[in-house]
């Protein structure tokens, strides 16, 4: 038997211990482990995709007979002029060599002079080899003419090859540009879904907790903001957790697969892009358990929570056409300080492009301006509307309280 | 007044325009079984939601050993609210634990009251199953569990009993007379009057947001009188309606209920009635509690504080 006072629960132990809940409870349901499983597949699928496609794409293997093979280096040169690998083989046997096109172990297989090169393909010759292979044998006739008229053919070559067009950049060409551009996109998608999933998790918590009436016991040693705080810690960290995962996995496989190159920007992306997560979880976080607070069904959260979910979608589909079309345009950059799409939009184009570092604290501070403001908003909200069971709570009722 | 008694201090309450609590005030002594009995919206869950802080009384004051209750103290309540409430989802043991640890218990003497709460209750196949797949009446043992898990000083119960089978209600007597037997203030509300009338040490009945009868069962029935059965087969039925300080309480057929005024004579009672002819039945009666609630219940204006 215990007397009053001598045990009391401080208050943001309260706060950890609802968040330890939320934690445990989601991070060992099935449908965390398997939804964050399939991601990583569909992740793992993409980049063993993207790295067959690239190196089938990027060499075609040549079988060469006859007098062609004498034209191999020259082959293998201009084609990589043009921005295609080449592999070069040589076929002594044309029928086996027939039979290999066929089964597309070559790509093509060429016979005939230099001159006069003929080409058997499958059904048809790749532009950028077709292209290397007329201006061999174009070469080959020009060098033939000049002798004629008896020119050196080599001097004509230096003297064209010094002929070129000059150009002037105004900003240095960033040969990472599409790279980064993929990153971006990645992490403005993730971002979106993190959000957007653990956002209605928070307020499908709630509803549970309203639904089920186990709100009145927790509230009779919790106070409202405790619950709310903790719950909106719990699921954050669970969704962080997630982040990390597939974020740390995406990275790792796509460096692997050789997909992506630029491991440095890419990881830089991920930080920003965890930060922006904090940042952009609880900003909306808040607003989720508002509006699940105002309901007591779990059919009615649809109606409340559709209005927070609209501006997050907007947010996304506004955001990625804009980086598509001019990741580092006025449009862009002024769409990405408004509170409620920075956390979406800003770490995209710090991924795409490079942005001021006034910009990035800008949009950092006032996100956390809008964090406090929306807190407050939404635990006064919380705290009125909570233990109102039955109807749903008009907003004007649960602000006036 | 001390000695871990609950104080509940002329609270009122307003929705609007409704007056739902009234200047309620009624002790619960420690040790004691406190009944607390009203029609549907009569008050008694506000009453109980204003003692555990879930609602915010507009005046008046709930106190606990002599001080007023406060947050913290709050945590050394046993709740059980009216529409009852559970994790759908959470395995009984792990709500039980949560809940505990919510109280200020240690991870360790949760789980070990929670053990022992689970076995006591008769919950030991079930510590491992999700609440929402238990049987109702098992449901409403966690329930009880989740009320008692903390070793609360106080308990506050709302219609504990509803929904129970008969074990389960004695388990449910068995459990509160012997928390009550450890020093524990226990208040609860019941719409089953009999059970309340053979288990509470002191009732209160609650009308309209007011508390219209408050004591033990005994003062109650005592300051109510007791009633008369008469019989008699060929009166006319208004026989006894002239008579002084009597008042017909229900008629069934030949045989009245008489309420008698204190003083008035039933020996005159008793002429009138030979004097209509042959008199069968003629008997005191008790008053139950079902007969008092009726009473405090239909009729306005009657108070006994």
């Amino acid at each position: 038997m215990t007397t009053p006072g001598d045990r009391s629960v401080k208050p943001f132990t309260a706060v950890r211990i609802v968040a330890k809940r939320e934690l445990n409870t989601r991070l060992r349901t099935r449908s965390f482990v398997i939804g964050t499983a399939v991601i990583l597949i569909v992740f793992g699928g993409y980049f063993l995709l993207q790295a067959t496609l690239l190196s089938g794409a990027g060499t075609s293997k040549i079988g060469l007979t006859g007098q062609a093979t004498g034209i191999a280096d020259q082959l293998t040169s201009v084609s990589r002029e043009l921005g295609k690998n080449v592999e070069t083989v040589t076929v002594t046997d044309p029928a086996e060599g027939r039979s290999e096109i066929e089964s597309g172990d070559l790509d093509a297989l060429l016979s005939g002079t230099v001159s006069d090169l003929q080409v058997l393909v499958k059904s048809d010759l790749d532009p950028q080899v077709r292209a290397a292979l007329n201006s061999i044998a174009q070469q080959q006739v020009l060098n033939a003419k000049l002798l004629e008229a008896g020119v050196d053919p080599a001097q004509v070559a230096a003297a064209t090859a010094s002929a070129q067009v000059d150009v002037t950049t105004i900003t240095p060409p960033d040969p990472e540009k599409d790279q980064r551009m993929v990153i971006g996109l990645v992490m403005v998608f993730l971002l979106y879904m993190s959000i957007t999933t653990y956002g209605t998790f928070v307020a499908q918590g709630v509803i549970e907790e309203k639904s089920s009436r186990v709100v009145e016991i927790l509230l009779s040693t919790l106070r409202p903001w405790q619950l709310m705080l903790g719950k909106v810690i719990g699921l954050g960290l669970t969704g962080l957790i997630q982040l990390v995962i597939l974020a740390g996995a995406g990275l790792g496989m796509a460096t692997a697969t050789g997909t992506l190159t630029l491991s440095g920007v890419a990881a830089g992306t991920v930080l920003w892009g965890l930060l922006w997560y904090v940042l952009g979880f609880f900003l909306y976080a808040t607003i989720f358990a508002a509006a699940g607070s105002l309901v007591s069904r779990q059919e009615d959260a649809q109606s409340v929570l559709t209005p927070v979910t609209m501006v997050l979608v907007l947010g996304f589909v506004v955001g990625i056409n804009l980086m598509l079309q001019s990741p580092d345009g006025q449009a862009t950059a002024v769409l990405s300080m408004i509170p409620l799409l920075s956390p979406v939009l800003m770490p995209g184009r710090i991924a795409a492009s490079l942005v001021p570092g006034w910009e990035v604290g800008l949009s950092i501070v006032l996100t956390l301006l809008t964090i406090a403001l929306f807190t407050w908003l939404g635990g006064k909200i919380y705290h009125n509307a909570v233990l109102r069971t039955g109807s749903r709570v008009k907003l004007r009722e649960a602000l006036r309280g | 007044m001390t000695d871990r008694t609950l104080e509940i201090d002329r609270i009122s309450k307003r929705y609007g325009e409704i007056v739902a609590l009234d200047s309620v005030t009624f002790d619960v002594r420690a040790g004691e079984l406190f009944g607390f009995v009203g029609s549907n919206g009569a008050g008694k869950t506000t009453t109980m939601r204003i003692a555990l802080g879930v609602l915010a009384a507009d005046s008046g004051e709930v106190r606990f050993d002599g001080k007023p209750i406060t947050h913290r103290t709050r945590t050394h309540i046993g709740y059980m609210p009216e529409e009852r409430g559970l994790y759908p989802k959470m395995k009984v043991l792990d709500q039980l634990v949560y809940l505990a640890e919510l109280h200020g218990l240690t991870v360790d003497e949760a789980h070990q009251s929670a053990e022992t709460w689970i076995g006591r209750l008769g919950l030991g196949k079930r510590r491992d199953e999700e609440v929402q797949k238990l049987s109702l009446g098992n449901q409403q043992r966690v329930q009880l569990a989740a009320a008692l898990v903390h070793d609360p000083s106080v308990l506050v119960l709302d219609e504990p009993f509803s929904g129970l089978d008969p074990i389960a209600v004695d388990v449910m007597t068995e459990v509160l007379r012997e928390k009550a037997s450890t020093g524990v203030p226990v208040v609860f509300s019941s719409h089953q009057l009999d059970l309340v009338e053979r288990l509470c040490d002191r009732v209160g009945i609650i009308r309209d947001g007011r508390m219209v009868a408050c004591g033990s069962v005994a003062e109650l029935t005592a300051e109510a009188g007791s009633l008369l059965v008469v019989t008699a087969p060929e009166a006319p039925s208004d026989w006894a309606a002239g008579l002084p300080g009597v008042r017909v309480v229900s008629q069934d057929g030949p045989t009245v209920v008489l309420e008698l005024d204190h003083g008035a004579d039933d020996q005159t009672v008793l002429a009138t009635a030979l004097g209509t002819g042959p008199v069968t039945e003629f008997s005191r009666r008790h008053r139950s509690l079902a007969d008092l609630f009726r009473d405090a219940v239909n009729e306005p204006g009657r108070t006994t504080a």
